[in-house]
């Protein structure tokens, strides 16, 4: 177990300043006039590139470049926007909006997924799994931009049965339409991978072994199986947070919800590279962090992990 | 709970197999993976069932215990009758309570058999849980003693380990814990030391029929090695195609078989005193159970085949002895009488 | 399991690709897919066959008119016909699709080649670079890299988000071919052939890309999918396609605005863009349960 974390956490340092490399590599190097990028098309006063200039430092090479930008990164200094607010204020200001409506679509997603997928798995070829396979091939299909915007106009204007959008201080109840559109985005596969693990687990030799045990059969799956098969699904969890963030640009806009999204969104729209650039990396970070988390849950949860 | 010794005659054999018949029905084609097979087991006696991968043994194991997989397998005829109750007839609620409690099941591999995410502590502790009501800390002990009598050492330290952690031979000691835990009559032991060492498969086969005389066990052996059946098994029923084509006392078996099938399985072991001689073997593959051969099964392998035992017909099962009997037409041509 | 082993069918013997062909022809989902990317297709190449209207003649007055005899879809805030510009979205959609698959398909077949093929230091290099690349999520990744792209601001953004989602969505497929590589190249008949004196060369191109090329084939036809998603995704948030490029993202962008005036403008966009996209995950799927019939 040790040797395993030792192992995951040397490879997140790897992973952490390579991917922050990478992402300010995209944004500044090779570049004739970075700050020209940073603002877009919009004319730039001197005062405005010499702030700029100063703040990203980029008087000095590059490399001296990338280690403010880590500096800051590890001191919660994630820049300023051309605004003049402060990254990490803004951050403070809108993750937990974000944090709620994450969090609930990823319960809404796994609950689904484990539920239909367990069903599925147990009755392969029969009407239910069938349907499923339809339906989680058409959701899968449906990108963020086009189920957001279609469930906003079915469930919240057309039928009504949800609010239209959400503010601020939204409610749970308000954020359930946003939040089951942002699961939509990870529950299909989710869904399947259950589906196949528990196929895959309820063919295994132990399975056998449980029920000349004697066991029920709710049993069996529930204590057998599903431990099991639970194991690659968590893992997608942690993965499926990267299409979650991407997801939740589009969502929140299109629900008006003033989370992290939403200011990125208005960030990439106003040309505000600083701030779209901390927003970035700050989501980066985050999603190295939570995908560390679920690596190690995973020993918890795989014995022959833990003891490799 | 039912009490499940309500019906139970103790006078019928402890178990009876009779005329058997299992399907299994996947997009291809059925396959007939047992038909007809009928045995019986008594208490203290060890019956071995013997044939090659593929002939229906490990599937009639599973079809006693209940635990076929299906879909795509089926019962489609016949009877398992413990005490002269037909499990077959029972409920799945009621059926359940003889799996462990009566009729337990030893696995071949093990590492595969046990479940890689929970102790061997909690493998072996659930049962008594769930079948006898006990307390977590009641059933632990009662796993830690079971541990103890399959001789694995250090087995309060142990209890905590998870499969993995174990070699392959105490994995099967853990196996037959689990099966022993509540005091079944009959136990089933499906290619129990298969996957293990040789030096290994002597100890458990040892450990196996040690247990089974402490406990006046019906030890119901499936295997394709005849060196194990030789020196554990009181009787065996030779398996081919899903059918038992012979069934005899061991030394009967081995001094003058009846059956060709038998007897080729015979020449075709190894002897130290045969050494330099070319070795026995059975020509041809076992049959597609998609597609059994009419008449004999064994009958496109057979040296003796004739005529006759290409027709639709299959030979009856004609009494040799007391306990022997053998289905082919020409047992006398094979015993060399 | 040993009983199961010889349930199979004895059939005649087929090769895998002429059994995943067999399977393939009967499966329903296969030829609605193919149908439905042969019409995707025509309508990217010729939107002439489809429409005579001119999805660039918009006329203010026209504004969320219905449906009218051409105008099939009736028309947008800025008064285009609704019809015509989504027939005409689909060729920056095919196009973006189709050549960041082919770059990010070319990379990962690089990378996951050479490491699986050479195993070793490079290929503990090139997964540990694999690894950093699956740390940067791919909108987030393409956000910054398609702005830095697309700084011209004469471009239309069809090249900076083509070279985008090329450059970042190829992981996948090198994971995929890396794996399979290895499975190939531990198989006892490649290991025959190396001991035969066949080259490094002759090995990889022929033993163990043609079977590892069906899997690959298989993420690639997905990952089309998803790039047209994730086109119509920049687009939409604005760092996509622009200017006079007509996007199915643009479009529905646009729409979001006016939604509780006129759904149409907002649905049509949306129903091409899910369809589209539901042919390729469809054809990738069909084409997987063809070779791996294991779960069926």
């Amino acid at each position: 177990m040790f040797r395993y974390i030792v192992r995951r956490l040397l490879q997140m340092v790897l992973t952490f300043f390579g991917a922050t490399f990478i992402v300010y590599a995209l944004m500044f190097a090779v570049q004739d006039d970075p700050i020209q990028a940073l603002v877009g098309e919009k004319p730039i006063t001197d005062s405005q590139r010499a702030a700029l200039t100063e703040r990203y430092h980029l008087g000095d090479n590059f490399f001296a470049q990338y280690w403010y930008y880590i500096k800051g990164l590890l001191t919660g200094d994630f820049g300023t926007s051309m605004t003049n607010r402060k990254v990490a204020d803004m951050l403070a200001d809108a993750w937990p909006v974000t944090l709620r409506l994450s969090v609930m679509a990823i319960v809404i997603a796994a609950t689904i997924a484990i539920l239909a997928g367990v069903v599925s798995a147990i009755r392969r070829g029969s009407i239910f799994d069938n349907a499923t396979l339809v339906v989680t091939l058409i959701v899968l299909a449906m990108p963020i931009v086009v189920i957001a915007p279609i469930a906003q106009l079915v469930f919240g204007i057309k039928l009504g049965w949800f609010p239209v959008t959400a503010g601020r201080d939204a409610s749970l109840w308000q954020l359930l339409l946003p939040a089951a559109v942002l699961a939509s985005l990870v529950v299909a596969t989710e869904l399947r991978v259950t589906r196949a693990s528990v196929a895959e687990n309820l063919r295994a030799d132990y399975v056998r072994t449980a029920r000349a045990k004697g066991l029920t059969g709710a049993r069996v799956i529930g204590v057998h199986v599903l431990r099991n098969s639970l194991i690659p699904v968590i893992t997608l969890i942690g993965v499926d947070l990267g299409a979650l963030m991407s997801g939740a640009i589009v969502t929140e806009k299109v629900f008006n919800i003033p989370g992290v999204g939403f200011n990125l969104f208005r960030g990439i729209r106003t040309e505000d590279g600083p701030l779209v650039v901390g927003f970035v990396s700050v989501l980066v970070i985050v999603f190295l962090v939570v995908n560390l988390i679920v690596d190690l849950l995973y020993a918890a949860l795989d014995p022959r992990i833990r003891y490799e | 709970m039912t009490d499940i010794s309500v019906g139970l005659d103790p006078r019928a054999p402890l178990l009876h197999v009779d005329d058997l018949h299992v399907e299994f029905r996947t997009r291809d084609g059925v396959a007939k993976a047992v038909n007809g097979a009928s045995f019986y087991l008594q208490p203290g006696e060890t019956l071995a069932i013997l044939g090659e991968s593929g002939c229906g043994k490990s599937v009639t194991a599973q079809a006693v215990m209940g635990i076929l997989d299906s879909p795509p397998g089926h019962v489609t005829g016949g009877q398992v009758l413990y005490r002269g109750v037909d499990l077959l007839k029972l409920a799945e609620k009621d059926r359940r309570q003889f799996r462990a409690n009566r009729i337990a099941m030893i696995f071949q591999d093990a590492l595969s058999a046990l479940n890689p995410v929970y102790t061997v502590g909690f493998q072996l502790a659930e049962l008594f849980r769930k079948h006898r009501g006990m307390s977590r800390s009641a059933a632990k002990l009662k796993a830690i003693e079971l541990l103890d009598q399959v001789r694995i050492p250090a087995a309060k330290d142990r209890i905590n380990d998870y499969p993995h952690q174990f070699s392959g031979g105490m994995r099967q000691r853990v196996m037959i814990a689990m099966a022993l835990a509540l005091d079944p009559e009959v136990l089933i032991a499906d290619e129990p030391t298969t996957a293990l060492d040789v030096t290994v498969q002597a100890q458990i086969m040892g450990l196996l029929a040690e247990l089974q005389r402490q406990r006046n066990m019906g030890l119901l052996l499936i295997t394709h090695d005849m060196g194990v059946v030789a020196d554990v098994a009181d009787r065996i029923s030779v398996m081919y195609a899903g059918k038992i084509v012979e069934e005899a006392p061991v030394h009967d078996i081995y001094a003058r078989p009846a059956h060709p099938y038998t007897k080729a399985l015979l020449e075709s072991i190894p002897r130290l005193d045969h050494k330099g001689r070319e070795l026995n073997v059975i020509r041809g593959l076992p049959p597609s159970l998609t597609d059994i051969p009419k008449g004999c099964a064994f009958h496109p392998r057979c040296g003796y085949a004739r005529e006759i035992c290409r027709m639709d017909q299959e030979p009856p099962a004609y009494q040799i002895a007391a306990h022997r009997i053998a289905r082919c037409h020409f047992i006398r041509e094979v015993l060399g009488v | 399991m040993s009983e199961t082993a010889l349930l199979e069918s004895p059939g005649k013997p087929r090769g895998l690709a002429g059994d995943a062909w067999h399977d393939l022809r009967r499966s329903k989902i296969f030829w609605l897919a193919a149908v439905l990317i042969v019409v995707i297709l025509l309508m990217a190449a010729w939107p002439s066959l489809f429409t005579s209207a001119d999805p660039r003649d918009c006329v203010l007055s026209r504004q969320h008119d219905g449906p009218t005899g051409g105008a099939i879809f009736g028309y947008d805030f800025q008064g285009c016909d609704v019809y015509a510009k989504t027939v005409y979205g689909a060729r920056y959609s095919i196009i973006v699709g189709v050549f960041a698959t082919l770059i990010a398909g070319v990379i990962g077949l690089a990378f996951g080649l050479a490491a699986g093929f050479f195993g070793g230091w490079l290929d503990a290099v090139l997964s540990r670079f694999i690894d950093v690349m699956l740390g940067i999520p791919l909108l987030l990744g393409a956000i910054v890299l398609a702005k830095r792209l697309s700084a011209d601001p004469a471009s239309n953004g069809v090249f900076a988000v083509t070279v985008t989602l090329g450059l970042l969505g190829w992981t996948t497929a090198a994971r995929v071919m890396r794996s399979s590589v290895i499975a190939a190249k531990n198989q006892d008949y490649v290991a025959a052939a190396r001991m035969l004196g066949a080259g490094n060369g002759r090995l990889l191109f022929r033993h163990i890309l043609p079977n590892s090329l069906a899997s690959y084939i298989v993420v690639l036809t997905i990952l089309l999918g998803i790039n047209i998603a994730s086109e119509a995704t920049l687009s939409f948030l604005g760092i996509g396609l622009k200017g006079d490029a007509i996007s199915w993202g643009i479009a529905i962008s646009e729409a979001t605005g006016y939604i509780r005036v006129a759904a149409g403008p907002l649905i049509w966009p949306s129903v091409f863009l899910a369809v589209t996209v539901l042919a390729f995950i469809m054809l990738g799927d069909a084409v997987r349960d063809a070779f791996d019939p294991k779960l069926r």
